[in-house]
């Protein structure tokens, strides 16, 4: 089942004067810096226990753009959709005696549970990889930083690949690099992959507008994201109430076992 | 039909998870045995993450081993006295057990710890087992009859200071290889998710000679309060009881077990107890064999506060 999230636009791009500054003559520079807006039409979104991934589209237009800029493709637009962030611990596994167990880990700092990415084109053809790792737009180019102090960088590098490689192997870490498309010349849509297993808690989307390969501008808005259901409640009371969790859990067993006894009873 | 397990925080097969329940229970109620040491790598080997399979399989041992506790009650056949000496070591032991859990949970390396506990335990007493059956067995067939236990015998536990007077079980003996025992047994409860009947029985009878009719009886008394207390400190510290998991499981399994026991009654005992041996060897070896293959990815991600 897959079930589109279509966060309807909120469009004020109509009201702003786009037609106007197209008057201006082609190659001239407006003076007027180039504006972007993104737009939902809700701030949470809801999700059930069989969520089996989904998309978000988000809409968003620029303004005050030169014409011959967006003529030629000078514009770039990378939305992204970053997850709650935690520590994550990287262990690599090596053969000890014939066995395989953890011997080497590494804890990144605070690194977006999910990350989810949609782009006009290949983001490493729109800017210069140091520049993305400056802002951090992009899986490769995400802030990674060990805890503590590690003097091997080769170890540092290897453990970065194998987190990446492994959180775009289980899907929450995604990327769609023609997920950014022009539905003219000024209005864009971004399809965001959200993965099944997509974390609940606060989200954030992020647009970023290049110019010829630079930044210009950005946007940021809030998303929410609640799991509802039976499930999710279950989770919830383990995690706020465990005590109380655990002794129903050992309750269900005693009535689960008493009641065999008796219903099984031979005499 | 799939089920979401909310805190293994996967979906499976719901037919599958209530096999395994009603086998393990069958299993049990064959043999006379809890079936944690069958249930916990089961759920391994179905992906069911360690960490979750041990806790939730700690708390089906509650249920199944709850009527068998009843029944001695009502017989009489189970020494209260014993049991709670027995009891308190047994709570000390799982305290201990979930502290050294949660340890190897955070170093990231419980789940090989729980692989290798299973692999020795298992093999060991497995090995033992088949190598006792086989004797029985070729004794019956030589028409020899079994000698007779000469009873009063002491070893060096009678040598122990510290004694008691246990009424109902007629013996006086120290308290602190019963505490040593619980204490033992409590700690593979919160490790490995067994009641550990299968070690405590043999202990009880050969090591501390306490008289058969009250072992089993005695035994599961501490095992229903040590597994339940075992439940609320995993739930309560590692958040890895699933609640839903544990309740197909339980049903699935006392069905499982009034059969299984009806099974049994019929089966010669030494056949029972190879069969038995040869089952928990099987479980060792796939554990091992898990241990030694080469894993398809050497590198793993864990999320969560470990800011140390």
């Amino acid at each position: 089942m897959r079930r589109l999230l279509r966060i309807a636009l909120l469009l004020p791009l109509l009201a702003l004067g786009f037609p106007v500054q197209a008057q201006v003559p082609f190659g001239q520079a407006s003076g007027v810096k180039e504006g972007l807006e993104i737009g939902t039409s809700t701030s949470e979104i809801a999700i059930t226990s069989d969520f089996r991934g989904a998309d978000l589209t988000i809409f968003g237009a620029l303004t005050n753009a030169d014409e011959l800029f967006l003529a030629i493709g000078q514009y770039d637009v990378v939305v992204t959709l970053e997850g709650p962030k935690d520590y994550a611990t990287v262990r690599k596994k090596e053969r000890v005696f014939g066995i395989w167990m953890n011997t080497e880990g590494l804890t990144f700092e605070q690194v977006p549970e999910s990350y989810s990415l949609a782009s006009t084109r290949m983001i490493d053809s729109i800017d210069e990889a140091p520049s993305l790792n400056n802002i951090g737009v992009g899986i490769d180019h995400l802030a990674l930083n060990p805890v503590g102090y590690i003097p091997d960088s080769g170890m540092i590098g290897e453990f970065r690949d194998a987190y990446r490689r492994l959180k775009l192997t289980n899907g929450l870490y995604q990327r769609d690099t023609s997920g950014v498309r022009f539905v003219s010349s000024s209005l864009f849509r971004a399809s965001l992959k959200l993965p099944a297993n997509i974390p609940d808690g606060m989200h954030m989307v992020r647009a970023y507008l290049f110019k010829s390969g630079q930044l210009i501008n950005q946007r940021e808005m809030p998303l929410r994201v609640v799991k509802t259901g039976i499930e999710q409640a279950i989770t919830d009371a383990a995690h706020d109430r465990p005590l109380a969790y655990g002794f129903l859990c050992v309750l269900i067993a005693i009535i689960t076992g008493w009641g065999a006894s008796i219903v099984f009873r031979k005499d | 039909m799939t089920v979401y397990l909310p805190i293994a925080e996967l979906s499976v097969n719901i037919f599958i998870i209530l096999g395994m329940g009603a086998a393990v229970g069958f299993l049990s109620g064959m043999f006379g045995v809890g079936g944690g040491f069958l249930i916990t790598p089961l759920l391994i080997f179905y992906n069911i993450p360690p960490v979750v399979a041990v806790a939730t399989g700690a708390n089906q041992v509650v249920a199944s081993s709850i009527s068998g506790a009843i029944t001695h009650f009502r017989r009489g056949t189970l020494d209260m006295k014993l049991g709670s000496v027995l009891l308190v070591g047994g709570l000390a032991g799982a305290t201990a057990g979930v502290w050294v859990f949660s340890w190897l949970r955070r170093i990231g390396q419980l789940d090989l710890f729980i692989s290798l506990l299973y692999v020795v335990l298992l093999s060991s007493i497995g090995a033992l087992m088949l190598q006792e059956s086989i004797r029985a067995m070729r004794r019956a067939k030589n028409n020899n009859p079994l000698p007779v236990k000469r009873p009063g015998q002491h070893n060096w536990v009678h040598r122990l200071p510290l004694k008691m007077r246990f009424k109902k079980s007629k013996i006086y003996l120290s308290a602190i290889p019963v505490v040593g025992l619980g204490f033992g047994i409590g700690v593979l409860t919160s490790i490995m998710g067994v009641g550990g009947g299968f070690i405590m029985v043999p202990a009880m009878i050969y090591l501390l000679r306490i008289p058969t009719n009250v072992v089993v009886g005695t035994s599961l008394f501490q095992i229903i309060f040590v597994t339940a207390y075992t439940t609320m400190v995993q739930a309560a510290t590692n958040y890895s009881v699933d609640i839903v998991l544990a309740t197909i499981l339980m049903v699935a399994g006392v069905i499982g077990a009034q059969y299984g026991v009806r099974v049994g009654q019929k089966l010669r005992g030494e056949q029972l107890r190879a069969l038995l041996a040869l089952l928990v060897l099987a479980v060792g070896i796939r554990l091992a064999i898990g241990l030694i293959v080469t894993p398809n990815d050497v590198y793993s991600v864990a999320v969560g506060g470990m800011s140390y």
